[in-house]
């Protein structure tokens, strides 16, 4: 089948199986491996990319679902040569230590933040519950959405 | 420890920002699976529903049939290599692919290769198995028992499913001082089955060069250059050399002492891209990770402490039962099966100890490597620590009281355990006061009381806990007899800048920034200016990789001693340019000047410049040098944790309202990135304290097998972890540090199972096994008559 998407502001077709899951899609056929796979069953939240500017778990979506929609993925953050708010904050709170699911991580605070420009320590929390880290204990990675939240609020 | 180096050079006790994370915050790092080559086909492996049966027939016409499916790859097909068995790092067997049963549920039955992954995946599902069921052995107190069904019939001469029995220390002594006891307590402590879960799973692409021989393999491994040599072993026969072998370790997504041992999945990748010269990708899935990938922990444990009536401990006797599942594939050092659980003395100066492991098999997945920690020290540990708190109320003492009474003391350092172990530095007295301080313990006494009055239930835990890390001293210490030194190649270019390998391998420590750091701080050459490579064996030096906290214990070392060769060097360079005698020259971090004229002086950038434009006569040109470092000893890490809870009397639910972590790691490399390994390490504390555990069913049925059943923590259960530290080098470590990554992981399970016992106390709870579940909880207080 056909698909038209669009990823990060720019156009892509692919001719695709049904069943092929959009993380497969953006990872294999388009090539963005930034977005990341870490179990079968929509737990972890490494695969997390935006749809129509809503946080999804892309290994429960096919490809054909994202038909004529907007993707944005990690690699998308970057404007310009600049790092989003939350990007520097994460190197500067150290919110990430392997890197695997820090994709995911950006792209569910992306979309918080959007929301919430204020959140409190236990809004942050609840909000990335979706995506799993397993080294850094979850601290630095509230820590870095805070201080992106406010880097925000600053114009930033 | 004071700063030695500005801002700019970034030496040890900066906390600069990670040099991995530009690339990680931009999605541009390189894991296995984002590797892609042209050709590339995809693996997929077929499992067993079954925890023991006979294969009586493997179809593969309907898998074959599928378009863009090449092969079916069976155990009869891999036998004809001889390679359907592998040695596994603890010299026991293990299967890659069977021919006559399969010993546990998920054992890789066939693998199926094909175009794409996902026709490698329908070629799985399409491959017909015949099985006979054949009795289970779940339980490894049962298997132990006589007429046991025996499994492993494939070794001749077997009758039982013991494997091994090992023993330590004084028995006789042990004894006697039982016998002389004025109190003794007794526990029985099962420490369950819990898997590493590193968010990335494991996988591997082989390519296998048919025109000039030559095997490349990305890996998931923290360990490339034993793989290596493992994988020159294990198929010499078939051809593969070692200097055609090459194992590329790229980014690594966690891997917790997960991505140590060889798994089948590896080598019928290899096997298959051998034979079709072709790259074979195969990435397992989350389930297939947690369910046959090598577990942690499974010790079902016997521990009895004794004492005198005024509160001091005398001695410790342990007894365990180490569940192994079907093969012996622990990630241990050659000389310890049971790893260095023998370290389980703890803290505390006792006079006599004495342990005995028995390693059973059962119809489990095989394995017992480390859950991010340094071989079995976190059993030893929540052992000692569980054991402490059971004496203090049998006692009627303070916990705290009593850990104080019987701290090693700092003036008995360096100290021997009477389990064998040189402890080389510590301050046990002085972390627990700095957490008893910062929690405020009196108070929460007093709180606990008040609570306990109203029927609150409320708990107050302590662990005092000492780590064992950095294996090791070459004399004690090897794999599969390979000797565990580690290693770093530096090499300064002519403008100063420098490349250093090493033979350790970062899943997320941060390699890249710290071992930098220490190099700057060794010679003055900013952080920033030098380039950190590990992971792939044809370029860094060999060294045994990164697992047990040994990368700085170690590696680090080798670091600075490579770093102070090439000082060594420098110096001489120096004196040629100054015109001065060597020693008359002083070294403070990035430059030589002369005694007494400090306005003649030259940078190392100087003298790296002249060491390829201006070097003395009969000196060899360059600037570099390598070092194999071989620790004279283990390090000791000690800290103090306490952990407040709160138990909900209606639901079992235990809420960690406070949790305080004193951690001594010696002198610090990056403040920020041990904070973080902390960080890290607390949650992966918590995780088994109280949710995590793969179980198994009466027929073998594995029970916590994805992550609908097992619980990693959210953020939403990770509480604000709340940490500071006090400061004791290793005397013997050329930098004073001593290893971090675990110590929390170690240290954590005992606090919150003391807190949450202490809670239960009064009720005539003296002992729960984690995880502490909400169920768990709620049957208990029923059991007490406690109602919501």
């Amino acid at each position: 089948m056909q698909v038209h998407v669009s990823i990060n502001g720019e156009k892509h077709e692919a001719d695709v199986e049904p069943r092929l899951l959009l993380v497969h899609l953006i990872r294999e056929v388009l090539r963005l491996t930034g977005t990341h796979i870490g179990c079968d069953t929509t737990h972890c939240g490494a695969c997390t990319v935006l749809l129509d500017g809503r946080p999804v778990k892309s290994c429960t979506v096919f490809a054909v679902q994202a038909n004529g929609r907007e993707i944005m993925t990690v690699e998308g953050l970057e404007q310009n040569g600049k790092l989003h708010p939350l990007q520097e904050a994460f190197m500067a709170e150290h919110g990430l230590q392997c890197g695997y699911c820090t994709p995911g991580m950006l792209m569910t605070s992306y979309a918080f933040l959007k929301k919430h420009a204020n959140p409190s320590e236990e809004d942050i929390r609840w909000a990335i519950s979706g995506n799993l880290c397993r080294c850094t204990g979850y601290v630095n990675i509230v820590k870095s959405v805070q201080h992106a939240a406010a880097t925000l609020r600053q114009g930033g | 420890m004071a700063l030695r180096t500005s801002p700019e050079i970034g030496g040890m006790g900066h906390s600069i920002k990670r040099k991995e994370d530009p690339r990680f915050i931009r999605g541009k790092g390189t894991y296995v699976d984002d590797v892609q080559l042209p050709g590339m086909l995809y693996l997929d492996i077929v499992r067993s529903p079954f925890a023991h049966a006979k294969i009586k027939k493997i179809d593969s016409s309907k898998a074959l049939a599928i378009p863009g499916v090449l092969a079916v790859i069976t155990g009869q097909d891999l036998a004809k290599y001889n390679l359907h068995w592998m040695p596994t790092l603890m010299s026991d067997t293990q299967m890659v692919l069977p021919v006559e049963k399969v010993m546990y549920q998920a054992q890789e039955v066939a693998a199926v290769l094909a175009t794409t992954r996902y026709g490698a995946a329908d070629g799985a599902a399409a491959v017909e198995v015949e099985y006979e069921p054949l009795p289970v052995v779940v339980d490894p107190k049962k298997a132990l028992e006589p007429g046991a069904p025996v499994l492993r019939t494939d070794k001749k001469d077997k009758t039982d499913n013991h494997i091994w029995h090992w023993e330590w220390g004084d028995r006789a002594a042990t004894d006697r001082a039982f016998a002389d006891a004025e109190v003794t307590v007794k526990e029985n402590i099962y420490i369950p089955r819990i898997h590493v879960a590193s968010i990335e799973t494991c996988g591997c692409i082989a390519h296998f060069d048919k025109v000039d021989g030559k095997l490349t393999v990305w890996m998931t491994t923290q360990a490339p250059h034993a793989i290596r040599t493992v994988f020159a072993l294990v198929a010499g026969h078939v051809g593969l050399a070692e200097h055609k072998i090459r194992i590329i370790s790229p980014d690594i997504g966690g891997g917790f002492g997960g991505k140590v041992p060889v798994y089948p999945g590896y080598v019928i990748a290899v096997a298959a891209s051998v034979l079709t010269g072709k790259p074979v990708k195969w990435i397992e899935d989350r389930m297939e990770n947690l369910q046959a990938d090598s577990f942690a922990r499974d010790y079902h444990i016997t521990a009895e402490l004794a004492a005198r009536k005024d509160g001091t401990l005398t001695a410790l006797r342990i007894k365990t039962l180490a569940d192994h599942g079907y093969a012996d594939a622990a990630a241990n050092p050659s000389k310890f099966p049971a790893g260095l659980f023998h370290v389980c003395t703890g803290s505390y100066d006792l006079k006599a100890a004495h342990v005995e492991v028995d390693g059973a098999y059962t119809n489990k997945p095989p394995g017992g490597i480390a859950y991010r920690c340094s071989f079995r020290v976190t059993e030893a540990v929540h052992t000692i620590e569980r054991m402490v708190d059971v004496m203090a109320n049998q006692l009627g003492m303070d916990p705290a009281a009593l850990r104080m009474k019987n701290f090693v003391k700092p003036e008995q350092f360096p100290y021997k355990s009477a389990l064998g172990w040189e402890y080389d530095s510590g301050n046990y007295a002085g972390a627990l006061q700095l957490a008893m301080d910062r929690i405020g313990y009196a108070a929460l006494r007093r709180e606990q009381a008040e609570k306990r009055q109203r029927g609150e239930l409320m708990g107050i835990g302590i662990s005092s806990f000492t780590e064992i890390v950095g294996a090791g001293p070459s004399k004690h210490f090897d794999i599969l007899g390979l000797k565990m030194f580690d290693s770093c190649e530096i090499r300064i270019h002519p403008t100063g800048k420098a490349i250093a390998r090493f033979g350790t391998k970062s899943q997320g420590q941060g390699h890249e920034t710290t071992y930098a750091q220490i190099l700057a701080e060794e010679l003055g050459i900013p952080a920033a200016d030098i380039q950190v490579e590990e992971g792939d064996t044809d370029t860094a030096p060999y060294g045994l990789g990164t697992y047990a906290s040994r990368s700085t214990p170690v590696a680090g070392a080798a670091a600075a001693a490579a770093a102070r060769k090439v000082r060594d060097k420098a110096r001489k360079i120096a004196a040629h340019l100054l015109e001065a005698a060597e020693e008359d020259l002083v070294w403070e971090p990035g430059k030589f000047s002369v005694k007494g004229a400090p306005n003649r002086s030259k940078t190392i950038q100087d003298i790296a410049f002249a060491a390829y434009t201006n070097h003395p006569q009969g000196m060899e040109a360059g600037l570099e040098a390598v070092s194999y470092y071989d620790p004279p000893n283990l390090t000791f890490p000690f800290g103090s944790y306490i952990c407040v809870v709160d138990i909900d009397k209606g639901t079992g639910e235990v809420k960690i309202r406070r949790f305080v972590a004193v951690d001594d790691c010696g002198n610090i490399i990056n403040p920020m990135i041990v904070e973080g390994q902390i960080h890290g390490g607390l949650t992966m504390g918590l995780a088994p304290a109280l949710l995590e555990e793969i179980s198994y069913d009466e027929i073998g049925n594995v029970q916590g097998g994805s992550f609908i059943d097992y619980l990693v923590p959210t953020a939403v259960e990770t509480p604000n972890w709340e940490t500071d530290k006090t400061c004791t080098p290793s005397p013997h470590h050329p930098l004073g540090a001593k290893g971090v990554g675990e110590s929390a992981t170690v240290g954590a399970p005992a606090a919150i199972a003391n807190a949450v016992v202490d809670a239960l106390w009064h009720l005539g709870v003296r002992h729960i096994d984690i995880p502490i579940t909400p169920p768990k909880v709620w049957r208990l207080l029923r059991e007490k008559g406690v109602t919501e």
